[in-house]
């Protein structure tokens, strides 16, 4: 990490009586960071962002902002202001007075207030919209109004609970962009919470993967995507096939494996330490498998029956069988060459990218 | 030809007399209070308004009225601060007790009346307290604390509690936030809490009647009228004035609510 650290996660335990909602949590998050909590839900991530603005107490363990602790340190009093799932637009206020709400209690004086609102407006592309109330206002508009609430209090932290996930599908595209490009902008830290693991990889310097009230890898998105820490992780951040395999040795920093019906492989552990060897698995994505077509020639051939096509428009999935393989492996293939053409039932051949196999935590 | 009529015919047709037989004694109040007789008496005398007039010199009922006022405006404004602060701990905080907490705030809606009155008469003579408009307006307090919660939790959760917290991120103190977030938020449900209570205040006999002493409050003047037959016209215009009086506060509430809850939607 490159920057001074903003945020420190101490030993961070949370238990409802017996249920263990976060179970020991460590993690530092830089300053100006865009840091993403990903993870299913009910697995603490939002617990956790709540914990950093103050309205959950860890069980026990501490947070550091900026190199203070926060224990007892009520919402009011934190450098850190929520972009809220719901949004929590005032309906009783209009959108300029939503913005101000903040900036009230800091005695500004009205002029220098109501600069800061039209810069708000502006920064979110809302200037002229000051007067509608909430209720006049589409589901796009009010998260600009909530990140301008959030932001004109000029925050160390922003929090941003799940902001894209009430919006439809372009739109979340397109503030996906805009709210990274916000970020660099102004460079505070940002911490975005998630479950959709295309926002997390899109968005983030770092992403924490998260299950069970457990921080199950931290990492920035290439290494999150390409050298998932577990299985679970590999699973939860898009297809990954995850192949039976015999003689599966670690050599210092490589391993390498037998792989019934497609051969003898190896690869390398990159950073990754593997604690328990007896219940690694390998895997690789479904995008490294390619079909080999007629006329072409590739090293490692490996013979599939397709059981199942999926068609996504720009690509088709095929799910084949390999003898010797108990799962089917998938693979996800351009239409360029007819991958939506061929049928089910018959046999192709297929080959592997042979750096791409992935050592992973079972 | 059908031999039974439709099921559907059946059933407005209850619907129609229930609701006449429920409201039509009530329409007759206002009828013999403009009618031209000292018994209220079929067929009709002719159009008066001299039961109206003779109220107005009445300084023993306009004594009772005031009463009722001083007893509905305390008793509401009470009943209404202690059902916010009910409602809100209620439907925002999980504790031990909650269940019991609230169902004996609800209570006395179930306890017969009677009852309450005479343990109160107990309870308060026993310690020695005078009565008087106070110890009313105590009684009233406790059956209009459950109406005031009633209308108070469906306003808290009418309302997405992350507003409190948003204002809370935004630097605002707990208390400023109720002041700037809670109470403009809820002021439709705090609105028709305070005219409810005011109004079942107004009606209330049987604890004013134990606990108001000397001092009667106007259901309790107009029980006492109804030893005298030749006073029982003014009653019958004392009543269609109590009538009118609660219809308009009831039908105010209801439109002040429905219009507060219109602005305060949000599209989901």
């Amino acid at each position: 990490m490159t920057a001074s650290p903003m945020i420190e996660i101490r030993n961070v335990d949370k238990s409802f009586g017996n249920f263990k909602a976060l179970d020991t949590l460590n993690a530092t998050i830089g300053e100006g960071e865009f840091f993403s909590l990903l993870g299913p839900s009910g697995c603490g991530k939002t617990t956790l962002l709540r914990m950093i603005g103050g309205f959950d107490t860890p069980s026990s363990g501490e947070i550091l902002i900026g190199g203070r602790s926060m224990d007892g340190i009520p919402p009011n009093l934190r450098p850190t202001n929520m972009v809220f799932q719901s949004y929590a637009i005032f309906p009783h206020l209009n959108v300029s007075e939503n913005i101000a709400y903040g900036l009230k209690r800091l005695k500004l004086g009205r002029e220098e207030e109501e600069k800061r609102v039209r810069e708000a407006l502006v920064q979110v592309e809302l200037s002229g919209l000051g007067p509608r109330m909430g209720n006049q206002l589409s589901g796009g508009q009010r998260q600009r109004v909530a990140l301008a609430r959030a932001l004109v209090m000029r925050p160390k932290v922003l929090l941003l609970d799940e902001p894209l996930s009430a919006l439809d599908k372009n739109l979340r595209a397109q503030m996906q962009v805009e709210l990274r490009h916000l970020q660099r902008q102004i460079g505070i830290t940002f911490i975005l919470v998630t479950h959709d693991q295309y926002e997390a990889l899109s968005m983030s310097d770092r992403i924490a993967v998260m299950f069970s009230g457990q921080i199950a890898q931290i990492a920035d998105p290439k290494e999150i995507y390409q050298n998932p820490a577990t299985r679970q992780v590999a699973d939860f951040l898009g297809g990954m096939n995850f192949l039976t395999s015999s003689q599966l040795a670690i050599d210092g920093r490589h391993f390498n494996a037998v792989l019934p019906g497609i051969g003898e492989i190896s690869g390398h552990l990159a950073g990754k330490e593997i604690s328990d060897p007896s219940s690694a698995i390998i895997g690789i994505r479904p995008e490294r498998l390619r079909i080999v077509w007629e006329g072409e020639t590739a090293e490692h051939l490996v013979t599939a029956r397709v059981v199942d096509r999926n068609y996504f428009g720009e690509v088709t999935s095929l799910v084949v069988g390999v003898e010797g393989q108990a799962g089917h492996l998938s693979i996800v293939e351009t239409n360029d060459f007819g991958a939506d053409d061929i049928p089910v039932g018959s046999d192709i051949t297929i080959t592997y990218d042979g750096d791409a196999f992935i050592i992973m935590q079972g | 030809m059908k031999l039974l009529p439709s099921p559907r015919r059946v059933l407005s047709t209850y619907v129609i007399l229930y609701v006449a037989i429920l409201y039509f004694p009530v329409l007759l109040l206002p009828v013999f209070s403009f009618n031209d007789s000292a018994t209220p008496m079929l067929p009709l005398a002719g159009f008066t308004l001299k039961w109206y007039q003779g109220l107005s010199g009445n300084a023993a009922m306009l004594g009772a009225a005031w009463n009722s006022l001083i007893v509905g405006v305390s008793a509401a404004f009470l009943s209404t601060v202690l059902g916010i602060c009910a409602a809100r701990a209620i439907t925002r905080h999980r504790f031990r007790g909650l269940g019991a907490a609230s169902s004996l705030i609800m209570a006395p809606l179930i306890l017969p009346e009677i009852i309450i009155a005479i343990s109160l008469l107990v309870v308060l003579l026993g310690l020695g307290l005078e009565l008087s408009l106070v110890t009313v307006i105590l009684g009233h307090l406790l059956i209009c604390v459950p109406y005031s919660v009633t209308v108070l939790v469906s306003g808290f959760e009418g309302f997405d509690p992350s507003m409190e917290e948003a204002s809370r991120d935004l630097g605002e103190t707990a208390f400023g936030t109720l002041r700037r977030v809670t109470l403009p938020m809820l002021a439709p449900s705090i609105v028709s809490s305070l005219l409810v209570t005011f109004t079942i205040s107004l009606d209330e006999f049987i604890l004013a009647f134990f606990l108001s002493g000397t001092e009667p409050t106007l259901p309790v003047y107009i029980w006492g009228q109804l030893r005298f037959a030749a006073k029982l016209p003014n009653v019958l215009a004392l009543g269609s004035i109590l009538i009118a009086a609660s219809l308009v506060l009831l039908t105010a509430a209801e439109l002040f609510r429905r219009r507060a809850e219109r602005k305060m939607e949000l599209r989901p």
